[in-house]
C-alpha cells in the first residue's frame, strides 16, 4: 500500500473546506429553504422566465466578446513591448475595474449615456478591460519570442504569426479572461438597473427584485437555480475547452520585451493612449464633479453624520489585505490541487472554485444567515466580509495561476522527480519561480477585487465598519451639492489608492523572477 | 458517572434560571439598515450606556427589504436584540414572519399624533415624508408658478420636467405611487400615470440617479423630482459653500408618511434590556439628534427640531398614509399594474 501522503491531502482538503462551508453548504441550504416552499407556477412565469434568461446570456456574451476585443489592443502593446510608463498605463486600466457601480452609472448618466442596451454593453466593458490586458497579458508577456521568429524566418506575415501560432498558444488565458467576465456581466446587478432603463432585467436583478423587495423567496430560488445551472454549464464548456486546448512551451522569463520602434512605435502608443482615452471620458467625469470648494479637505474631516470619510480607507485596506490572504492561500492550493492531476475530479473542483463569481449576492448572502449559525455563530461576525470577497477573489487567483502552470512540461516535474525530489520540493523548485509572477498578479486582482466590493455585502450583516464603496454610496444618498462632491472625491481617492496599489504590486520583484 | 450526572444536573438548573430572570447583558446588538448604522457613533448611544452600563453594538443589513429578510430568515435564533428601520411597506411582512415579541414603550404619550401602530410588537421611532422637491431657481427664471396640488401635474407643463424614481427599485418611488393611489383611489390611480405618462415624466431607477442625475440643480432637466422633506435642509447644511436658503424647496401636496419602526426580536436573551434600548431611542434626549443625523422626523412629539428643519422645510399637515396590511395586500399588484402602464 502506498502511503498516504498527508500534505497533499491537507493541500487539497483546506480549499475543499473553504468553498464547502462557505459557499456549497450555505446555498444548498438557502435554495433547499426556498424550493421546499415553490408552488405550481402561475401562467406566465416560464415566458417571463425565459426572456430574462435569455436576456442574461446574450448579453453576457456580447459583452464578454466586446470585451476582448477592446482589450486586444492594450494587451498586445503592454505585453510585447517596453516603453516608458508601460507599467503606469498597466496599473491606470486597473482602475475601472474597481469603481462602484453607483459611481459609474452616475457618470454615464451625466454623459447621457443610458436607457439603452448599449450602455449596459459599453459599461460591461469598462469595467472589465483590465481582467482581459492583466489575465492574458502575464501569458502574452512570458511566450518565447523564438516561436513567433521561426514562423516569421519561414516566411509568415505578421498576421498568420499571430493567427496561427501567437494565438493558438494564447487561448488558454484568453479562455480563463473570458471566462471572468462572462461570469461578471451574467451576474451584472447595479449596471442593468442604472442603465438599463427598465425594460432589461438580468436574472440577478429579478432575484434580488423577488427575494427582497417582493418576499417571494420560492420563486427567487428558482431563479438562482436557473442562474446556478447557467453559470456551470458555461463553466463546463469552458473547462473542457481549456483541457483539449492547453499545450505546453517554453516560457521565457519577463524581462525581454521589445522596444517599439517605427511604425510598431506608433501603433504602440495609438493602442495604450487610445485604450485610456476612451477609458478616461467616465473617469473624468468624476473627477470634474469632484472639484468643488474644499470636497476633497471635508473627506478629512469629522462629518456630524458620517463620521471622518477618509478613515473608511483604513477599513477597507485592513478588509483587502485579509481578503487577498485568504484569497491567495486558498488560490495556490487549489491551483497546485487542480492542475497535479488530471480528471473529472479535478475538473469539477475547479469550476466549483469559479461558481461565487457567477452567484447573486442575494443567494450567497441569505445563505449565510441560514446557514452559518452553527458551530461558531458567523452571521453578523467582522470575518463574514473579508469571507466573502474572498470567495469572489478566489476566481482570480486560480485563473491567473492554472494556465501558467498548466504551460509547464510534464517532462521538466518528472526529470525533477526521477532525480529524486519530493513533490514539495518539486513544487518549490519548478513552479513556485515560474508561477510566483501569475500568483503576484492573482493576488493584486483579489485585493483590488475587495477594495471595490459593494455587493455580495450589503447582503452580509456586519459590523457597523464602513469601506470605501460602502462611504462612496452613504454620501450619494443623501442631499447637498457637498454630499455629492464629497462622494465623488471619495470615488477619485478610491481610483487613485487602486492605480498606486497595483502599481505597487506590479513593481514588487519576487525572488528570482526572471532568473530562470 | 454521578459525577458527570451532577454536572449535567447543575448545567440544566443553570441554564433553566437563566431564562427565567435573564442578566443583565454587557452589550446589546442593534441591527438596523445601512443609512441609520451608517450615520451611529459613539456618542449616539453613550447616554443609554452611562445610564444603564451596557454597549451597544451595532449591526448593518443593507436596505430596509434587506434588513427585514435577513430578520425573517433568522426568526427565533435573531442576529441581534433590537431590530430598527422597518417601515409600512415592510411591516406586514415582518409581524407575519413573528420576528418581534411586544413591547409597551411608556413614552407612547408622547407620540405625534397617528404614528401609533396597532400592535405592540413595534414602536415608531421616526418618520419620513416623501416630498415632491422643486428648484426654486428654475421656477423663478421661467416665470413658472411653482404647483401646489397634484392635479397640476397632468399638465404636460409639469410632467414633463417631474423625475419620479421606479417603484420596484426605490422606496421613495413606491411612497410616491402609493400618494396618488391615496389621492386618487383604485379606480383614478392609473388615469392619472397616464397623463403623466403622455405629458413626458422621466423615470429614474433609484433615488441618487434621480436627484444627482435628474435633478436641474445638479445638471439635470427636472425642475421637479420626487424626495423628501428633509432634503432641502440637508442641501443647506452640505452645501459646498455655506448658503442662507436653501436652493430647493418642498410641495406640500402629495406627500407619503413613512414611518420607521423598532421592535425587541424574539428569541433575544435580553427583552428586558432590549425594550430599555428602545425606550430609550424614544427619549427626547435621543429624539432630538435624529433630524441632524440622519435626516428624518422624531416620532416623540415633545423633542425640538433643529433651526434648519424649522426654516427651511415644512411638515406636511395632511400626508397620504395606508395602512401596512393594505400596502402588503395590493403592493405586488399596484407594481405590476404601473409597470404595464408606464412600460407598456
Amino acid at each position: 500500500m502506498r502511503p498516504i501522503r498527508w500534505g497533499r491531502v491537507l493541500v487539497a482538503a483546506v480549499p475543499a473546506v473553504f468553498i464547502g462551508y462557505f459557499f456549497l453548504y450555505p446555498v444548498g441550504r438557502i435554495l433547499a429553504l426556498g424550493l421546499s416552499e415553490l408552488g405550481v407556477g402561475s401562467d406566465g412565469v416560464e415566458a417571463r422566465l425565459f426572456r430574462i434568461g435569455w436576456f442574461t446570456l446574450w448579453q453576457a456574451a456580447l459583452s464578454t466578446i466586446l470585451t476582448l476585443l477592446a482589450a486586444a489592443p492594450m494587451t498586445w502593446a503592454v505585453s510585447q513591448y517596453e516603453f516608458r510608463g508601460r507599467k503606469l498605463a498597466t496599473a491606470l486600466v486597473t482602475v475601472p475595474f474597481v469603481l462602484p457601480t453607483v459611481v459609474v452609472g452616475s457618470a454615464f448618466v451625466a454623459l447621457g449615456w443610458r436607457d439603452s442596451i448599449g450602455a449596459i454593453l459599453a459599461a460591461h466593458v469598462f469595467f472589465n478591460v483590465a481582467v482581459v490586458v492583466r489575465t492574458v497579458g502575464a501569458l502574452w508577456s512570458r511566450l518565447d519570442p523564438n516561436l513567433h521568429d521561426a514562423g516569421r524566418v519561414l516566411g509568415a506575415g505578421e498576421w498568420k504569426v499571430f493567427r496561427t501560432v501567437t494565438l493558438p498558444l494564447l487561448r488558454p488565458a484568453i479562455a480563463a479572461a473570458a471566462a471572468i467576465v462572462f461570469l461578471f456581466t451574467f451576474t451584472s446587478f447595479g449596471v442593468v438597473l442604472i442603465l438599463g432603463g427598465f425594460r432589461y432585467a438580468t436574472l440577478e436583478v429579478e432575484i434580488y427584485r423577488q427575494a427582497v423587495t417582493l418576499f417571494d423567496l420560492p420563486l427567487a430560488a428558482a431563479l438562482a437555480v436557473v442562474q446556478l445551472v447557467g453559470v456551470t454549464s458555461a463553466l463546463y464548456a469552458y473547462s473542457r475547452y481549456q483541457e483539449r486546448h492547453t499545450t505546453t512551451w517554453t516560457l521565457r522569463s519577463e524581462a525581454e520585451r521589445l522596444r517599439p520602434t517605427g511604425r510598431g512605435g506608433i501603433l504602440v502608443g495609438a493602442s495604450v493612449l487610445g485604450t485610456l482615452l476612451v477609458l478616461a471620458i467616465p473617469v473624468a467625469r468624476l473627477v470634474t464633479r469632484s472639484l468643488q470648494p474644499g470636497s476633497y479637505r471635508a473627506l478629512f474631516r469629522d462629518d456630524p453624520v458620517v463620521g471622518v470619510p477618509m478613515a473608511s480607507t483604513g477599513n477597507s485596506l485592513l478588509y483587502a489585505t485579509i481578503a487577498a490572504l485568504i484569497a491567495v492561500s486558498i488560490g495556490v492550493m487549489a491551483s497546485a490541487v487542480i492542475t497535479g492531476r488530471r480528471g473529472r475530479l479535478s475538473r469539477w473542483f475547479d469550476l466549483t472554485l469559479m461558481l461565487p463569481l457567477g452567484t447573486s449576492a442575494v443567494t450567497i448572502g441569505f445563505g449565510f444567515i441560514v446557514a452559518l449559525d452553527r458551530p461558531v455563530d458567523l452571521r453578523a461576525s467582522f470575518w463574514l466580509v473579508p469571507i466573502a470577497h474572498a470567495l469572489v477573489a478566489v476566481p482570480f487567483v486560480v485563473r491567473t495561476m492554472v494556465p501558467t502552470l498548466r504551460s509547464i512540461p510534464a517532462e521538466t516535474r518528472e526529470a525533477a522527480r526521477v532525480l529524486g525530489a519530493s513533490p514539495l520540493r518539486v513544487w518549490r523548485e519548478i513552479d513556485l519561480p515560474i508561477v510566483s509572477r501569475a500568483a503576484l498578479v492573482g493576488s493584486g486582482f483579489a485585493f483590488v477585487v475587495s477594495l471595490g466590493e459593494f455587493g455580495a455585502t450589503s447582503f452580509v450583516a456586519r459590523p457597523n465598519t464602513a469601506t470605501l464603496p460602502v462611504m462612496i454610496f452613504r454620501l450619494l444618498t443623501r442631499p447637498g451639492a457637498g454630499s455629492f462632491a464629497m462622494a465623488m472625491a471619495l470615488a477619485v481617492i478610491l481610483a487613485a489608492l487602486t492605480a498606486v496599489i497595483v502599481l505597487w504590486i506590479d513593481r514588487a520583484q519576487f525572488g528570482e523572477i526572471g532568473a530562470f | 458517572m454521578r459525577k458527570t450526572l451532577s454536572v449535567i444536573a447543575m448545567v440544566v438548573i443553570a441554564v433553566a434560571c437563566g431564562s427565567e430572570q435573564a442578566e443583565r447583558p454587557d452589550r446589546l446588538r442593534l441591527m438596523a439598515h445601512d443609512s441609520f448604522a451608517g450615520s451611529v457613533n459613539e456618542e449616539t448611544f453613550a447616554a443609554f450606556t452611562g445610564d444603564t452600563g451596557i454597549e451597544v453594538e451595532m449591526i448593518a443589513a443593507g436596505d430596509a427589504g434587506s434588513m427585514v429578510n435577513q430578520a425573517a430568515l433568522s426568526a427565533g435564533n435573531p442576529l441581534a436584540d433590537v431590530l430598527f428601520g422597518v417601515d409600512d411597506t415592510f411591516l406586514s411582512r415582518a409581524i407575519e414572519e413573528e420576528i418581534f415579541v411586544e413591547h409597551r414603550s411608556p413614552l407612547l404619550d408622547s407620540l405625534e399624533p397617528g404614528l401609533a401602530p396597532a400592535s405592540e410588537l413595534v414602536t415608531p421611532i421616526s418618520f419620513g415624508d416623501v416630498c415632491l422637491n422643486y428648484d426654486k431657481g428654475w421656477f423663478e427664471e421661467t416665470g413658472t408658478e411653482v404647483p401646489t396640488d397634484l392635479d397640476q401635474l397632468r399638465d404636460p407643463a409639469y410632467a414633463g420636467v417631474l423625475t419620479v424614481e421606479h417603484p420596484a427599485t426605490s422606496s421613495p418611488g413606491l411612497a410616491f405611487l402609493l400618494a396618488t393611489i391615496d389621492q386618487y383611489g383604485e379606480e383614478g390611480w392609473s388615469g392619472f400615470w397616464s397623463d403623466l405618462k403622455s405629458g413626458g415624466v422621466n423615470i429614474a431607477p433609484d433615488w441618487d440617479t434621480a436627484y444627482y442625475g435628474d435633478f436641474v440643480p445638479y445638471g439635470g432637466e427636472s425642475s421637479l423630482v420626487v424626495s423628501y422633506a428633509s432634503s432641502p435642509p440637508a442641501e443647506v447644511i452640505f452645501a459646498s459653500e455655506p448658503v442662507d436658503e436653501a436652493p430647493t424647496g418642498v410641495i406640500e401636496a402629495g406627500c407619503y408618511r413613512q414611518v420607521e419602526y423598532a421592535g425587541v426580536l424574539a428569541g433575544t436573551e435580553y427583552p428586558e434590556a432590549a425594550g430599555e434600548l428602545i425606550d430609550f431611542m424614544l427619549s427626547v434626549e435621543f429624539q432630538e439628534t435624529i433630524p441632524l443625523t440622519w435626516f428624518v422626523f422624531p416620532a416623540n412629539q415633545e423633542a425640538e427640531l433643529p433651526p434648519e428643519f424649522v426654516e427651511h422645510t415644512v411638515v406636511p399637515a395632511d400626508p397620504a398614509r395606508l395602512d401596512s396590511a393594505i400596502i402588503a395586500e395590493n403592493r405586488d399588484r399596484w407594481i405590476d399594474e404601473w409597470v404595464a402602464l408606464m412600460e407598456g
